[in-house]
């Protein structure tokens, strides 16, 4: 019986497909998410629009919160750990969290490198801007892949960006001639191994997920028309003036994303949507998506 | 069924059997259909959205019309199961006279791979158990097509089959074809 293989933790994350992951900061919200059909909550502490209101060192979550939101729901329960970060990732590993997200929402532990993700037998989600980052994660064992976008702005531009970034170089991966490979590699810092998987699959070896500003039904649906495979919503539901019926909306809206007239309907009525923040006021320094190496 | 989950391994491994696959997500989808596949993914999303858009009760029309055959893998065996005791207010299907548990084997960090053997193989089938339920009984014309460990983790009725397990993260196409005899068989 063998637990903890790469297979057994991709595959986990190909179940997450066609469905949203919910931030959320306690059991009472843990809740809400699972009856709106969430496939997944991440627990944590803030949202990231209050770490970004807030300031100072975001750290992982308390494990007697983590564990108050694991027995609350059945679905599976995430948690964020600091890039490089290799205790709280232990400690995530020893509560039984189903997922590990090393995020940059939280603030860097290390500047210079990730956690070896091949070492843990609970699989591991990473945030990227381009096809470079994604193929260190997932040469590093990242068994899941998510924009990072901007967390906590409620605008979906860069989300937008970064899916385009990973989505056309793998376009143009594929068409490369095979003797090219090897200097793409080269110049976008990913490992040669996975630069041919790509070329030869036309897809990223495990699945890819938008996050980072989706706030409403039709951002969830754009990601999904790019080609992304599911999506996280962060501070989009809990920040909204009517966090169930957003969160409801939500989850249609990505298995129902290439049919306008659900969307329509599901898009109709929400109330307040997060205020958002655009990000041509927010300084290169506030910008989450920088930290990742 | 394409409401969520990994519906596309499925499409993948349908396709390298030389069969069309069609996604489905409203009852409309179903017309001309003679087979679905409910993928794995999260039983409670599945449940709730199937319901809520009206292909449950389509499904259940069409399987007592005896003009679909429907197979479960995981999340849709959960789907497909007439009993979950620790959650008896899920939605589902309920056709299939079984009861299940979710979850049964712990959580992520206790999924696995391992080799079972599933009745007429001539050798294992390798499979992975994801967050998988338990089959905790079966009802009377249920037959138990493959055990691990003295689990039950295949099994058929009629026209409808449920596995605990994920051969569609696998490259072997033998259950699949299992059901494409299960659908042709009728």
């Amino acid at each position: 019986m063998e637990k903890g293989t790469v297979r057994v933790k991709t595959g986990f994350a190909e179940m997450f497909k066609g469905g949203v992951i919910m931030d959320v900061v306690n059991a009472q919200q843990a809740e809400i998410a699972q009856e709106a059909g969430a496939v997944a909550v991440m627990a944590l502490e803030r949202v990231p629009a209050d770490i970004r209101a807030q300031g100072g060192v975001a750290r992982m979550s308390d494990p007697k919160l983590i564990k108050e939101i694991m027995s609350a729901v059945s679905i599976p329960v995430m948690a964020k750990c600091r890039i490089g970060h290799i205790v709280e990732a232990q400690i995530l590993q020893a509560l039984g969290v189903d997922f590990i997200d090393e995020s940059e929402v939280l603030t860097p532990a290390d500047e210079s490198f990730h956690i070896d993700k091949h070492a843990f037998t609970v699989p591991f989600v990473c945030g990227a801007t381009d096809i470079g980052e994604a193929l260190r994660r997932i040469g590093e064992g990242a068994a899941m892949i998510r924009t990072k976008g901007e967390a906590g702005t409620g605008n979906v531009v860069e989300a937008v960006r970064h899916a385009r970034n990973v989505l056309g170089a793998i376009r143009q991966i594929q068409a490369l001639p095979r003797e090219e490979l090897m200097t793409y590699a080269k110049n976008h810092g990913a490992p040669y191994e996975l630069v041919l998987w790509v070329h030869e699959n036309g897809r990223l070896p495990v699945v890819n997920f938008a996050a980072g500003g989706v706030a409403t039904p039709a951002d969830a649906a754009l990601m999904m028309q790019l080609g992304m495979d599911g999506v996280f919503v962060g501070s989009g539901i809990f920040k909204s003036g009517d966090p169930r019926k957003r969160a409801r909306a939500i989850v249609r809206a990505v298995t129902h994303y290439n049919n306008p007239d659900v969307l329509a309907e599901v898009s109709e009525d929400l109330g307040e949507a997060m205020v958002g923040i655009n990000l041509d006021f927010l300084s290169e320094e506030e910008k989450l998506a920088k930290r990742g190496w | 069924m394409a409401i969520q989950g990994d519906f596309r391994e499925h499409k993948q491994m349908l396709k390298n059997l030389g069969v069309e696959p069609v996604e489905v997500r409203l009852p409309r989808d179903l017309e001309g259909l003679a087979g679905l596949i409910v993928p794995g993914g999260e039983s409670t999303t599945i449940g709730m959205l199937a319901r809520e858009y009206g292909l449950e009760s389509a499904v259940r029309q069409r399987l007592e019309e005896g003009t679909l055959a429907v197979w479960g893998t995981c999340a849709g065996a959960i789907w497909l199961a007439r009993e979950i005791p620790e959650h008896p207010d899920q939605p589902r299907l309920g056709s299939l006279d079984i009861a299940v548990q979710r979850n049964a084997y712990g959580r992520q960090v206790d999924s696995f791979e391992e080799d079972v053997n599933v009745e007429g193989f001539d050798r294992p089938f390798h499979a992975f158990f994801i967050r998988a339920p338990r089959i905790l009984r079966v009802g009377e014309g249920v037959k138990v097509l493959a055990r691990h460990r003295d689990e039950i983790v295949l099994v058929r009725s009629g026209k409808m089959m449920a596995g605990t397990f994920h051969p569609e993260l696998s490259q072997d196409t033998r259950i699949h074809q299992l059901f494409l005899d299960v659908v042709l068989d009728s």
